[in-house]
């Protein structure tokens, strides 16, 4: 997974996104991830850093399909009755649906997302998709500072304790905290970035020079028959819930 | 023929009423190593800058003429190199082959060039790692040198360094400064540097020109200083070599405030720990606590400082210094107790800051306390005065020069009287003026009855004041 | 000094690299809201669409980017950028934080085209965020939460523009005016005025 170029990955994630959000049923979500799950050990990823990563989507997913299951229009008979809702058939099969579409259409993303260098990703889209090298190279240069930015953040915390302004208030004082903790990264994050603009201009960063590239970008076979793959997991998807039925297209 | 040559040059940044430089007169040429000195913030960094060709046409206005080889900066980029004083602010990519390679792919070198320059640059300024080694895993000093390396694969005829050891270690320095010579010695070009440690520099430079508000006040070589300018330069903060140093005189701590007990400190996601260590902080004395680059010293000031938990061991503050808080350990006290009784100083003072003026900035902690607004003014007004810092009550910390900031960080901590005081690198990046005023300052708190702990790699801080020196990690 | 005309909608560098920065800094920031706040959207989930109020806090890079770069795309572009942070932070997930980065930042981007990129003042942030509100609550909705009745839709939307307009428009605009004050913002227009 890690020689698969990050525009292949870019590409089939976007695919199945997008076919997958197409339509409203469960039985595409499903077959999909069926086969994402299947696939997943070749993704390259130990296990532990992918439970790390996939732990927030498994939490956060069902409680997107808690809304269906409360405010989903009202089909099919009664289930159950919780205080002021009337839980449906319909509601129940929505709150399924929801969780497993948000599934469906994540684990690739996120997965993906954690096996690719963003130096790599960059040359391919300035090299081959021709986006504008300056922003492509400016995203790049200010995403790397992350790491320096979250320790940042992490010392901000820690000083606001040192100043004696970290504890006591209740949720309104805790909002503002957390407003001026912002103000702060956000003040220490413009500098850093004015610093490193003229880092770059001093090595000659839109110098009116054709740029060169000192790393190739390639798109090879393997990585169109990767996107292919993902297009045909995406159509086998399709096409179950088009012939069990479930095929429901989202805007209707 | 002169390769750079300014010629009655000043500039004035577009938002302040006067200029930065005026009249600013010379010729360099090809091959020579300068040392540009003066007062801070008389505009030094300002004309690397603009020789480098990176100050932008809508920040300010220029007066007089620069050109290098007869040509303005800006025609000429990549003839001039700038390596900048702040090694994490000019990393830009992730790997250190590309990092290097990027001014190359920048002035459109053909690609089998590019890898070619790379290795040589690399292995000029003695930075011996894989391609493909993560630049955010290098120490400061590997940074400046991969910066440096970065400049190099341009092969630039002139290399200006703004202040490039300001942010190092002693090793780190002297690991730059060898690469920097070896660099000079092998490509001949012109080296153009500002710099307040000066006797690193001393026998390197071949010439010295002193810059004053008014334009260049001397301009010759280093041995030729004459001696009333040496005053002067002393008096603006730069370090000349054979500076007297004030005598130091030990002092004797009294009551024990905060004991550390097998204690290994660390960040919480981070398998990392610094070496186990023991030790008693005493009221009335100072302990400096030295070690090399990574040994772990933040994370120990932080652990003292009851901000982050011991990894291993424990942090166990006297009943002097409890008090009338429920647990010995400072981890467990509320931010509120933190501030009578340790008062914590961050190597980076904007990290502390939370207010948008001096004033209120030293009126948060006893704010906090909530002490009377009447006993909040007295407190404020004395810092004010005791900081130098009166005349910028008004002004957005963030606005404050490099030293006025430091202070303003330590006077924030003093602001709630806590007994104990760490300080994480008071001095980087001082010049000798502001070093002097820190030194001063740490000393009365001392004799006040203060504790204070200071993690720190100046040499000369360790021998001025220290009581204890704690040695974390290589020899005892 | 050589004149020079400059094309008044081109990036520099350091519009570039410093919305690039916000953008990062807005991401963790999203993160931190997130932390904070992910059990009180987990609770109001159980109400009919009140979870739009807190949406704010993944909006504010858009107008922020614009008005301190203001040119072209700034908003988009700053949007999209906190969006790719929080994915690569993973507190948001994939591809669907990218799409709706895009969204959000162009319901921003298009008031701040209306108004013809020459109007910077707290009418148009508020207005900007808004407008990136509602694009917000029409993404989610059609996306996250298909199927919901109109009462849920409803309101749904009217939180996402007041969480829009208050956090996504209003807070950035003040926040400018605090990067201002403290001087870092001397390279850029918004730092040279009041």
């Amino acid at each position: 997974m890690n020689t698969i170029s990050p525009l292949a990955k870019l590409c089939a994630a976007g695919i199945l996104g997008i076919v997958l959000l197409l339509s409203l049923d469960p039985v595409s979500a499903l077959v999909a991830l069926i086969f994402e799950l299947a696939l997943l050990p070749w993704a390259g990823v130990p296990a532990r850093r992918l439970l790390k990563i996939v732990t927030p989507l498994l939490i956060a997913a069902p409680f997107a399909g808690l809304a269906g299951l409360l405010y989903g229009r009202d089909e099919g008979d009664v289930v159950a009755s919780l205080g002021p809702w009337n839980i449906t058939k319909g509601e129940v099969a929505l709150a399924v649906t929801i969780t497993l579409r948000i599934l469906a259409v994540a684990l690739p993303a996120v997965v993906l997302f954690a096996t690719t260098d963003p130096t790599d990703l960059a040359d391919g889209l300035a090299q081959l998709w021709k986006l504008p090298a300056r922003f492509v190279i400016g995203a790049l240069a200010a995403i790397r500072m992350l790491g320096l930015m979250r320790q940042d953040w992490q010392m901000l915390r820690l000083a606001r304790r040192a100043r004696g302004v970290a504890d006591g208030g209740g949720p309104v004082a805790s909002l503002v905290r957390l407003g001026t903790q912002a103000m702060a990264l956000l003040t220490i994050a413009v500098r850093r970035g004015s610093l490193l603009a003229t880092a770059m201009e001093a090595r000659a960063f839109d110098a009116p020079v054709q740029r060169t590239w000192a790393r190739v970008a390639m798109f090879t076979s393997r990585d169109a028959w990767f996107v292919v793959g993902a297009a045909a997991i995406a159509i086998i998807a399709v096409v179950m819930a088009v012939l069990t039925g479930a095929w429901n297209f989202v805007i209707s | 023929m002169a390769t750079l040559s300014a010629h009655e040059w000043g500039w004035q940044f577009s938002a302040r009423p006067a200029p930065a430089l005026s009249n600013i007169s010379f010729e360099v040429t090809q091959g020579e190593r300068v040392l540009l000195l003066g007062a801070s913030g008389v505009g030094k960094s300002t004309l690397l800058r603009a020789l480098a060709g990176v100050l932008g046409e809508d920040e300010g206005t220029q007066a007089g003429s620069l050109h290098i080889d007869g040509a303005t900066p800006e025609k000429a980029r990549g003839t001039v190199g700038l390596v900048l004083q702040d090694p994490e602010n000019q990393v830009i990519l992730e790997r250190v082959g590309d990092d290097v390679a990027f001014g190359c792919e920048n002035l459109g070198v053909p690609r089998e060039e590019i890898w070619h320059r790379v290795e040589q640059a690399l292995s000029l300024v003695g930075l011996n790692v894989p391609l493909n080694h993560s630049t955010s895993a290098l120490s400061g000093g590997q940074k400046q040198r991969l910066a440096l390396a970065g400049v190099l694969a341009m092969k630039p005829e002139i290399i200006a360094l703004d202040e490039p050891t300001a942010n190092l270690d002693p090793a780190g320095a002297i690991a730059l400064k060898l690469a920097v010579s070896t660099v000079a010695d092998a490509t001949g070009a012109t080296i153009v540097m500002v710099e307040h440690r000066v006797e690193l520099w001393w026998d390197f430079a071949t010439r010295i020109i002193v810059l004053g508000s008014e334009g260049v006040i001397w301009d010759g070589s280093p041995q030729s200083l004459p001696a009333e300018t040496a005053v002067v330069l002393e008096a603006a903060g730069v370090w000349l070599p054979h500076k007297k140093l004030p005598e130091a005189s030990r002092h004797q701590g009294t009551t024990v405030l905060l004991t550390a007990e097998n204690l290994c400190a660390g960040y919480p996601d981070s398998p990392v720990l610094s070496p186990e260590i023991n030790l008693s902080v005493r009221a009335g004395e100072i302990m400096a606590i030295t070690g090399p680059n990574g040994v772990g010293k933040t994370a120990l000031a932080l652990t003292l400082g009851g901000l982050m938990p011991a990894q291993r061991g424990a942090v166990i503050a006297s009943p002097e210094l409890q008090g009338a808080a429920k647990y010995s350990n400072p981890l467990k006290w509320r931010s509120k107790e933190l501030l009578t009784r340790v008062g914590s100083v961050f190597q980076a003072p904007e990290q502390q800051f939370i207010s948008a003026t001096v004033r209120s900035e030293l009126a948060a902690g006893p704010r906090a306390l909530g002490l009377s607004p009447d006993e909040i003014e007295t407190r404020v007004d004395e810092l004010l005065e005791r900081l130098h810092l009166k005349d910028l009550a008004s002004a957005h910390p963030f606005t404050l020069s490099g030293g006025q900031q430091r202070r303003l960080s330590v006077g924030t901590a003093l602001a709630t009287k806590p007994q104990l005081l760490i300080l994480d690198e008071p001095t980087f990046g001082q010049d000798a003026v502001t070093w002097a005023e820190m030194v001063s300052l740490l000393s009365e708190l001392r004799a006040e009855g203060h504790a204070i702990v200071a993690i720190t790699h100046d040499e000369a801080f360790v021998r001025t004041l220290a009581d204890t020196v704690i040695k974390l990690g290589g020899e005892r | 000094m050589h004149a020079t005309t400059v094309n008044k909608f081109r990036w520099r560098t350091v519009d570039i690299v410093v919305a690039s920065v916000i953008g990062v800094a807005s991401g963790i920031i999203f993160w931190a809201w997130g932390l904070a706040y992910g059990p009180l959207s987990a609770a109001l989930s159980a109400t009919p669409g009140l979870t739009a109020l807190l949406g704010g806090g993944w909006l504010f890079a858009a107008v922020l980017g614009g008005l301190i770069v203001r040119k072209p795309g700034a908003a988009i572009y700053t949007e999209l950028i906190a969006a790719t942070v929080s994915a690569l932070i993973g507190s948001q997930w994939g591809f669907g934080t990218l799409m709706s980065g895009l969204i959000q930042g162009l319901g921003a981007e298009l008031v701040f085209a209306l108004f013809l990129y020459a109007n910077w003042n707290i009418f148009t942030a508020v207005l900007a965020g808004a407008g990136a509100g509602v694009a917000m609550s029409i993404n989610d909705l059609v996306v996250w939460y298909p199927g919901v009745d109109a009462g849920f839709q409803t309101v749904y939307v009217i939180c996402g523009v007041i969480s829009g307009a208050v956090l996504g428009g209003l807070v950035p605009w003040f926040i400018v005016r605090g990067l201002a004050r403290s001087g870092a913002l001397s390279r850029f227009a918004a730092g040279r005025q009041n």
